[in-house]
C-alpha cells in the first residue's frame, strides 16, 4: 500500500508542467483569450505531441492506456497554467464514452484521432446533471431534437459526444444537418462552452451506452475540474506569497505582516489536503469503483469552495494590483469561477452524494 | 498509489480478527481517573505481545520491535474499531516521551523508561506551558539553579494534564538563565513525588478540571536526570511538540466522530421528520464529510512519506490546525442537529451522549489553543512552509530599559 504518486507519474506531471509553462505563458494565454479563439492550436498541437491528449485512449488505439488518476494530474497543470486547450471534454470525457460505449468501428475511427490532437470532441452531458432554460435533448430512434447547454469543448469542436434524456450517448460529427453551435462566453476565455441545438439531427449512437457509463463519464468530468481548480489554486498562492515578498509598504515587505501572512498560510491549508482528496478520487475511479461516483462529488464539491476561497483571498493578498487586468490573476480567478459551476455546482453536487449514500430521496 | 491489501495483508489482516474474536469478551475495564486500570495494563501487555501496541518499539526497549508498515497500522486500527475493542493505551508518555527517548535518551533512559511507560506502569505528565509563557513558550521562567550534582527546581507550570496521577514529568526549566532564550533551557525527567511539588486542579469552561497547576518549590533533581544537554531542552520540546501536534490533528478521530453524528441524524428527528431528511443539514453533512475525507487520505499520504523517510514539507505543518478545527466543526453540526436538545448539560433530562457533544465543542476549541494555537500555527506554515518572512523585532525605543 502506498498513498503517493509513482516515479512515473511524477515525470509525466513534471515533463507537462514545464511544456505548459513555457508554452501557455500569461502573454500566450491573454492573446488566445482577447481574441476569443476556441482554444490555442499551437499549445494544443504540442500538449498532443507529448502523448497526453491520448492519455486514457487505450494502447491499441494509439493512447497511453493510463488511468483517471493520471488524467487528473494533466488536468491539475493545465489549471495551473490557464491553458486554453481542450483538455477536459476531448482527452477525457469522450475519449471514455468511446472506450466503454463505442462500437469497435466507432473506437477504430475516432479514439486514434482523438489521441493525436487532430480531431477534438466537444461533450453534452450537462442536462443529465440539471437543466437550465428547458434544455435536453431526446432522442427518437438516433434522430436528435432540443438542445444542450454548457457543452465542455464544444467551440472549435470536430465531433459531439451528446447524452439524451433517457441514458443513451451519441456521437454527431459537426457539420451534421439540423445541428446548430452558439458559442456562449463565461468569465473565463480560456474555455469558452457552446450551446448545441438539434432539428432532427441524425446521429451516430454509441451502442453500449448506459445511464451508468455516463454517470462514470460524468464523474471524470467531475475529477478532471476539481484537478483544474487545484492547479489553479496552488498557481494562486505560490503567486501571492511571491508578490507579498516583494511588495513594500510602511517600509517592510508586505508578507511580513502577520495579517497577509496568515492569509497566505489558511489558503495552504485549505488546498494542501484538497490534493489527497483528488489523488484519492482520481485512484478511486480507476481502482475502487465503488467508492468513484461519491469521490468524485466530494473533489468536485470541495474544491470548488476551497477554489473559490483561494481565488478570492490570493487578490486580496495583492491588493490593487490583483484586481487589473494587467496583472493577468484573473485568468485564475475565473477558471476556478467557471469550474464551480460546470457539471454542477458543489450543492447540486452534494446532494448527489448524500443519494449515493442513501440519506436522500 | 496502490491502496489495495495484498495477500500479505490478508492473512495480518485474518489474524488480527483472530485476536479480536478470541478477546470479543476481554475488554478492560477503565479505571475512572487519570491512571490505567489493572485490567487496561493486562490488555496493554497482551497488545504489545501480540504486536498490535507499541509496534514499532524495538524489542530490548519493551515494544514489539516490527518494521514500520502504515497498512498494517490501519488494519489494526480498522479491525479493533470494528470489533469495538480498545487499541493501546495513549498517554503523554507513550505518544510524546517515549519517541523523544528513543530519538535523544541515553541508552540508560531508554532502557529505564520506555518499558514501564509502554506497559502502563509509569504515567507521565508534560511540564511545558506557564502563565507567563505560553505561545512564547521559550520565555519560560521555572528556574533550576545548581547545588552540588542537583538542580534546585523552582517556578509553576500550567496546563498541565493528568499531573494528579501521574509518577513522572517531562519538564522545561531553565538551567542557563544568562544565554539567549533558546538556548537557556534544558529538558529534565524527574518523580511527581520529589518533595516541594504541590498540584493544584484547574477548572476550565467545560465544567471539569482536565488540567492542573503545578508549583514547584526547591524540588531537588538529581542533574543525571537531563534528556539531552544542559542549555538543549528547547529543541528535544520541539522535537517533542512534532509528535504532539501530529496527535491532536489524528483524522482517525474526525472519522470516528462523522460516523456518531451519522447515526445521530438517522435517530433524532424535528417534528417528527428526521434530520437526515433534512436538506440543509444533509448539505452540512456532506461537506464535513468531503473534509475529513481530504484529511483521511492526507494523513494516509503522510503515513507513506514517513514511511519512505521522505519530508512531507507543508503537507505535515497544515495538520494541527485543518484537524483541530474539523474536529471542533464536527461537534458543532452535532450540537445544530440537536437543537434545543444540543444544550443540554450535566444530569439533564433529555440529555443526549452524556453532554459529549458540548463538552466537547468546548474541549476543542481549548485545543485549538493548546499545543500551539491556531495563529502560531499560521505562522509556522507561512514562514517554515511558504517561506515568508518573520515578523520583524520592534525597535527598541532610545533610553529604555
Amino acid at each position: 500500500m502506498e498513498f503517493a504518486l509513482s516515479e512515473e507519474q511524477r515525470m509525466l506531471q513534471d515533463t507537462v508542467g514545464r511544456f505548459l509553462a513555457e508554452a501557455a505563458e500569461l502573454d500566450v494565454v491573454r492573446k488566445s483569450a482577447e481574441a476569443h479563439e476556441a482554444f490555442s492550436r499551437k499549445i494544443w498541437t504540442g500538449f498532443a505531441e507529448l502523448g497526453v491528449a491520448g492519455i486514457l485512449v487505450p494502447e491499441e488505439h494509439g493512447g497511453l492506456g493510463l488511468g483517471i488518476l493520471e488524467a487528473a494530474l494533466m488536468s491539475e497543470m493545465t489549471g495551473r497554467h490557464v491553458a486554453p486547450i481542450p483538455f477536459i471534454g476531448t482527452a477525457v470525457m469522450a475519449p471514455l464514452a468511446l472506450a466503454k460505449a463505442g462500437s469497435e468501428a466507432q473506437k477504430a475511427s475516432w479514439l486514434p484521432r482523438l489521441a493525436s490532437g487532430e480531431v477534438v470532441a466537444g461533450v453534452a452531458v450537462t442536462e443529465v446533471i440539471g437543466a437550465r432554460e428547458g434544455a435536453g435533448v431526446t432522442s427518437k430512434g438516433d434522430v436528435l431534437t432540443g438542445s444542450a447547454l454548457f457543452v465542455i469543448d464544444g467551440p472549435g469542436a470536430d465531433i459531439f459526444i451528446v447524452a439524451d434524456t433517457s441514458g443513451s450517448l451519441f456521437l454527431i460529427e459537426a457539420g451534421a444537418q439540423g445541428l446548430e453551435r452558439i458559442d456562449l462566453t463565461t468569465i473565463d476565455l480560456t474555455r469558452p462552452v457552446s450551446e448545441l441545438r438539434f432539428e432532427g439531427v441524425a446521429a451516430e449512437r454509441l451502442p453500449d451506452s448506459s445511464p451508468e457509463i455516463i454517470q462514470q463519464v460524468i464523474d471524470a468530468g467531475r475529477t478532471m475540474i476539481a484537478a483544474d481548480t487545484l492547479g489553479a489554486g496552488q498557481m494562486m498562492i505560490e503567486k501571492a506569497v511571491e508578490y507579498a515578498k516583494e511588495r513594500k509598504q510602511f517600509n517592510r515587505v508586505i508578507g511580513s505582516f502577520q495579517a497577509v501572512k496568515h492569509l497566505c498560510a489558511e489558503m495552504a491549508a485549505e488546498l494542501e489536503p484538497c490534493r489527497s482528496l483528488v489523488w484519492y478520487a482520481g485512484y478511486a475511479q480507476d481502482a475502487l469503483p465503488d467508492e468513484g461516483s461519491l469521490m468524485a462529488c466530494h473533489a468536485k464539491a470541495h474544491l470548488s469552495e476551497i477554489g473559490r476561497f483561494v481565488a478570492r483571498t490570493s487578490t486580496e493578498v495583492h491588493g490593487g494590483m490583483g484586481f487589473t487586468d494587467l496583472v493577468g490573476l484573473h485568468y485564475w480567478f475565473k477558471r476556478i469561477g467557471l469550474d464551480r459551476q460546470l457539471l454542477g455546482g458543489p450543492e447540486r453536487v452534494r446532494e448527489e452524494a448524500a443519494r449515493l449514500q442513501g440519506w436522500a430521496a | 498509489m496502490d491502496l489495495a491489501y495484498g495477500a500479505e495483508y490478508e492473512t495480518f489482516r485474518q489474524a488480527v480478527k483472530h485476536f479480536t474474536d478470541e478477546n470479543r469478551d476481554n475488554v478492560p475495564r477503565p479505571s475512572g481517573t487519570g491512571r490505567p486500570s489493572d485490567d487496561q495494563r493486562k490488555w496493554q501487555e497482551l497488545l504489545i505481545k501480540n504486536g498490535y501496541a507499541a509496534r514499532t518499539i524495538p524489542t530490548e526497549y519493551g515494544g514489539y520491535g516490527a518494521e514500520p508498515d502504515i497498512l498494517k497500522s490501519r488494519i489494526i486500527a480498522e479491525e479493533f474499531t470494528k470489533a469495538s475493542l480498545p487499541l493501546g493505551l495513549a498517554s503523554q508518555g507513550i505518544s510524546m516521551l517515549v519517541p523523544t527517548l528513543l530519538e535523544l535518551g541515553t541508552e540508560e533512559q531508554k532502557k529505564q523508561w520506555i518499558e514501564p511507560t509502554l506497559k502502563g506502569e509509569v504515567v507521565w505528565c508534560q511540564g511545558y506551558s506557564e502563565p507567563g509563557s505560553g505561545s512564547d513558550l521559550a520565555s519560560l521562567q521555572t528556574k533550576a539553579t545548581e547545588d552540588g550534582d542537583d538542580f534546585i527546581i523552582n517556578g509553576q507550570k500550567i496546563w498541565t494534564s493528568t499531573a494528579q496521577s501521574s509518577d513522572m514529568i517531562f519538564c522545561l526549566v531553565r538551567t542557563e538563565p544568562d544565554a539567549p532564550k533558546h538556548e537557556g533551557i534544558s529538558y529534565l525527567i524527574f518523580s511527581m513525588d520529589t518533595p516541594g511539588i504541590e498540584v493544584r486542579p484547574l477548572m476550565t469552561m467545560t465544567g471539569y478540571a482536565e488540567f492542573n497547576e503545578v508549583f514547584f518549590t526547591d524540588v531537588r533533581v538529581p542533574k543525571s536526570q537531563i534528556v539531552a544537554e544542559r542549555g538543549q531542552g528547547w529543541f528535544v520540546a520541539n522535537a517533542t511538540l512534532k509528535h504532539e501536534r501530529g496527535m491532536l490533528g489524528d483524522p482517525n478521530q474526525a472519522g470516528t466522530r462523522l460516523a456518531a453524528i451519522i447515526d445521530l441524524m438517522h435517530e433524532e428527528t424535528l417534528s417528527g421528520e428526521r434530520l437526515i431528511d433534512n436538506p440543509l443539514f444533509r448539505d452540512r453533512l456532506v461537506q464535513l464529510q468531503a473534509r475529513v475525507a481530504a484529511m483521511q487520505f492526507h494523513g494516509m499520504r503522510l503515513l507513506t512519506a514517513s514511511a519512505k523517510k521522505e519530508d512531507p514539507g507543508i503537507a505535515r505543518l497544515v495538520v494541527k490546525l485543518m484537524g483541530c478545527e474539523l474536529n471542533h466543526q464536527l461537534a458543532a453540526l452535532a450540537i445544530d442537529a440537536l437543537g434545543e436538545l444540543g444544550v443540554l448539560y450535566e444530569r439533564s433530562p433529555h440529555l443526549r451522549a452524556g453532554g459529549r457533544w458540548q463538552r466537547s465543542y468546548m474541549f476543542d476549541l481549548g485545543l485549538i489553543i493548546g499545543g500551539g494555537t491556531a495563529q502560531i500555527q499560521k505562522n509556522i506554515i507561512s514562514e517554515r512552509g511558504l517561506g515568508m518572512p518573520r515578523e520583524p523585532k520592534p525597535a527598541r525605543k532610545e533610553g529604555a530599559a
